[in-house]
Formats: C-alpha cells, structure tokens, sequence
C-alpha cells in the first residue's frame, strides 16, 4: 500500500485521536484510551515497516507517546494509599534501611552526647562550637526569669514560629537527604554538625540549670523532629552507599534503584516534620500547661514513634 | 556522537522516541519558573505585611516560601503532565525514564536532590553532570530515573504536493524508493545546485541530468507517495 493510500484510510481516526487527546473527555475513558493506544500501536509499526516518510513516523510516533503517557499516568502504583502507607510501606521502608538508620543515628547522637558532656562540664566549650551570638540568644529563650509565669504566647506569634519551624527543619532534612548525592558525605556533615549543635545547646542549658524550661518545650516535638532527622539521613545514605557500593548493578542504575526505594522514606519524613512543626508551635511552646504533663505527653510521643518505627518487620517478606 | 535520540520499547511491542532536551531549553524554563516564583513571593510579601511580620502575615509567609521553594516544581510536574510553567512554555517536559508519567515519588527525588545539583554555585554540579551523560540527566534525574523530554506537537498531515506521478524505469528497493520520497520531502530546503547534484547521482534511475533529473526524480518520488 503506498503511503498516501494508508494516510487517506486513517486520517480521519488519527484527527478524531488527536482531538481526543487535546480535550480529554470526562471520567474513566481507559477502555476508549487503550483501544487507541493499541491501534496507533499497529499502525506505527506499519508505517515503520514500510519505510513511510519520516514525518509520518513521527506523527505516529509522537501520538503513540502521548497516548502511552495518557495511558499510565493514572496507573495504581502512583496512586497513594495513605492508610497501607501508613500501616505498611513507611515502617518496612525503615527496617529495610535499619543498617543506615543504625549509621545515621550512631552519627547524629554521638557527638550530640560528646559535645553535651563537654559543654556541661566545660564553662567555656560552648563558645568554640557556638558563636556567642547564639549562645546569647538561645540562654535568652530558655531563661526562667525572663518567662514570666502565665505569659502565654499568642496566636498569631504561634503561627509565626509555624512557618518558622517549618521553613528551617524540613530544609535541613532535605539537604541531609540530598548529601547522600555526594557519596554520602554531605549527609554525614549534616548529621554530625546538628547533633553537635543540639548536644552542645543541651548541655550548655543543663550546666545554666535551665532543665524546667529547656526539656519540657523540647520533649514533645523532639520525637518527631530528632527521628525524621535520622530517617533523612538514612535515606540519604542508601543514595551515597549504592554509589560507593552498587554491588552487581553499574553505579547509574544502583543509584535509580536506591532513589526509587528511599521514597516511602520521603513520604514519611515529610510527613513527620509537619507533625514536628505543629507540636512545637501550638504545644511545645505553651506556657500554660504544666511541665510534667508535658513530660508525660513527650513521653509518650516518644514512645509512639518509636514503637511504629519498629514495626517493620513482621512486613519483611522472607 | 551527539544524538538527542531516546528510544524506549514499550508494551505494544514497539519501540518508540523521544527527543531529551539540553541544558539551554531547560536554563530558559528555570528561568521563567524562577521569575513566576520570585513575583508570587513579591506579592505575597505585600499582602502578609499588614497582618504582622512577626506574627499571622510571616507566618504564613514562611510556609509559602517553604511550599515555593520545594513543592512549586514537584506539585507541577505531578498534575500538569511533567511540565511546570516555564518547562510549558519551552515545550519540554519531565519523565520516567520507561516515558511513563512522572510520579509523586520520582518528582520528588528529583527536586529534593536539586540542592546538590545547584553546588557549588548557580548548578555548576548539574551543568556538568548533564554534559557528561547521554541524555542529559543532572544528578536528580540520575537517582530518581527521570529525563526531560521535548513534547512539541509534531506537524499533522504533510501537505500534499501536486505533482504529476512517474514510474520508475527500474524496480527499486524499499530504501531506495524511500531515500526518493525523503528526497522529494526535503527538496523545499535543499538549494537548487544541491538538488541537481544529488539528483544526478541517480541517472540510471531518470536518464536525465541537471534540471530535468531533478523533475524526474520529483515525480517518481510522488509516484512511490501514491499519488494519483
């Protein structure tokens, strides 16, 4: 059949498929999208065939794109569901990774508990891991004195520090994740320099005998905060380690496949720094409640969290 | 060799193609995005000062700035087809890299890994990781399987032209009778003395040289279109 025979049998389906794809028509129209998709399939593969000229190929070519991508784009692994990811994929996303969360806490834990031991005992050794301006303004927060009783923060000053938290905390996860790009080590910077800067503050507010007012703000929102930290360390490390590492994969596709696996990780992270934020500013950060229901509460957040992100493993298939 | 090419085999059992765009496409889409993004901040700055800059207004402030800086490209690129506005504009397009759709999940990767594609300066790290790969990718892309494809419609029906049909005095293969009709096809952008030269290569198949070659050639071509 010569080229302008074939275009003149199909040039009307071709247009009506063009139009369709322009304006989608309403609800489910998969049946109607498949059968199209399969026939310019077919037809395709005849122009390819026949050695049609190439403009041809490519308007076949570029519809049969267009309807595959039309085809897949609702598929079901894309649609989100929130209660099995919730029950299931984030906790066995985590035990899969419990040799990076192990990794990633050791590194974020342990100089937060050096520099806390240093700075505790050592008047001076704040200074060389903070700038005085910070240590000022930090001692500031926590002071006793300067919180006088019954000041309760108001509303909008709550909303303030929302977006405050917000913008700042879920920025560092992120780039702990990103890190992991670079073999792993910008992770790994991250992680060390926040413990440090966390372990430091703690011990310094410790040794200025701060603990009623430094613990409780930090007890309740910390349990989300410090584990998403270790999570997003996590997840960047398996990124740095399939590149050092790929084992029987070349380092490109190693890497695809970690990125493809970290992202229930990324789901969670997310979603546990808004829960972060929103404790620290609406609950954390009131003075109203009593210090040790808000030690009972941390406590039990703390529990929660860490019970669920334990929970992976009955998930492990075997 | 520089080639834009990009063929995946798809179920259907066919392969298809895509044509990856380089980083100058995508500089001009950051571009635009970046513009967009800066004046939605511009505005949004002015409309939350009155309600306090310490208070309601710069709360909500700072979770735009946080929802602009990390979720204006992967919230676009989920719903809108793999395009923010900018990648619209230069018709171009994020996509798996079996040309599925991009998913919430790979869109992110990508994004969130965009911190270490902008290091050390201006995305100095993403410039060079796309020029060093062959369909370039920048270091999100690579983890998260992505490419950026261009999505330009393809002209519909060639225009159809009227020449009289002439067969051929020989039978020619199947590549030979379609390096013909390319020939015919391409013509309109080949200048006359090209088309003479090329056109007298084939004298076996017109018996005829310079310009009546041409013609001849022409009107075999259109004889193998089909046309009547």
């Amino acid at each position: 059949m010569k080229q302008h025979n074939f275009e003149d049998m199909h040039e009307s389906t071709w247009r009506r498929i063009e139009d369709s794809l322009q304006n989608p028509a309403q609800g489910d129209n998969s049946k109607i999208l498949a059968e199209h998709y399969l026939l310019l399939c077919q037809h395709l593969a005849i122009a390819k065939e026949r050695l049609y000229d190439a403009a041809l190929v490519e308007r076949l070519n570029n519809l049969v794109l267009a309807l595959y991508r039309e085809l897949y784009r609702f598929r079901s692994e894309s649609r989100l569901n929130f209660y099995a990811f919730l029950k299931r994929d984030f906790p066995l996303a985590i035990y899969r990774h419990r040799y990076f969360v192990l990794l990633s806490f050791l590194v974020f834990v342990l100089p937060g508990l050096l520099a806390g031991a240093w700075t505790y005992f050592d008047d001076e050794a704040v200074y060389s891991i903070l700038d005085a301006a910070e240590v000022r303004q930090v001692e500031r927060m926590y002071d006793p004195e300067a919180r006088k009783l019954g000041r309760e923060r108001e509303a909008d000053t709550d909303i303030f520090m929302f977006g405050f938290y917000i913008k700042n905390n879920i920025s560092v996860a992120f780039r702990c994740f990103a890190g992991g790009m670079a073999v792993g080590i910008g992770t790994l910077l991250v992680l060390f320099f926040n413990g440090m800067f966390i372990g430091s503050i703690a011990g310094h507010l410790t040794r200025l005998d701060y603990v009623d007012t430094f613990y409780p703000f930090v007890v309740g929102h910390g349990s989300f905060e410090l584990t998403a930290i270790v999570f997003s360390g996590a997840a960047g490390l398996r990124l740095g380690y399939a590149i050092v590492n790929p084992g029987q994969f070349s380092r490109l596709d190693a890497l695809r496949l970690a990125g493809r696996d970290v992202i229930p990780m990324l789901y969670g992270i997310v979603l546990m720094l808004v829960i972060a934020a929103f404790v620290e500013a609406f609950w954390s950060s009131s003075t109203l409640l009593s210090i040790e229901i808000k030690y009972l509460v941390g406590g039990l957040l703390w529990g929660l969290v860490l019970l669920y992100s334990f929970s992976g493993r009955r998930y492990e298939s075997r | 060799m520089l080639d834009t090419g990009y063929r995946v085999e798809i179920p259907g059992g066919i392969n298809i193609d895509a044509q990856v765009v380089g980083p100058i496409p995508r500089f001009f889409a950051f571009a635009i995005d970046l513009g967009i993004r800066g004046v939605i901040v511009f505005l949004l700055s002015i409309i939350s000062i009155p309600f306090g800059a310490f208070g309601l207004g710069g709360g909500f402030f700072l979770i735009f700035l946080f929802a602009i800086e990390w979720l204006y490209p992967v919230l676009f690129e989920v719903l809108w087809r793999g395009q923010t506005p900018g990648k619209k504009a230069l018709g171009i397009s994020v996509i798996n890299d079996d040309l599925t759709p991009v998913s919430l999940g790979t869109s992110m990767v990508r994004n969130l890994l965009r911190t270490v594609d902008f290091l050390p300066l201006f995305y100095l790290a993403g410039l060079v990781t796309m020029l060093s790969n062959r369909h370039f990718q920048r270091l999100g892309d690579l983890a998260a399987g992505t490419l950026v494809i261009s999505v330009r419609d393809a002209a519909r029906s060639t225009p159809r032209q009227d020449i009289e049909p002439l067969a051929p005095s020989t039978s020619l293969l199947r590549t030979e009778q379609s390096s013909i009709i390319e020939f015919l096809q391409r013509s309109p952008q080949l200048s006359e003395p090209r088309q003479k030269e090329l056109a007298d290569i084939l004298e076996g198949v017109t018996h005829e040289k310079g310009d009546n070659g041409v013609r001849r050639l022409h009107r075999i071509g259109a004889w193998f279109l089909g046309v009547r």
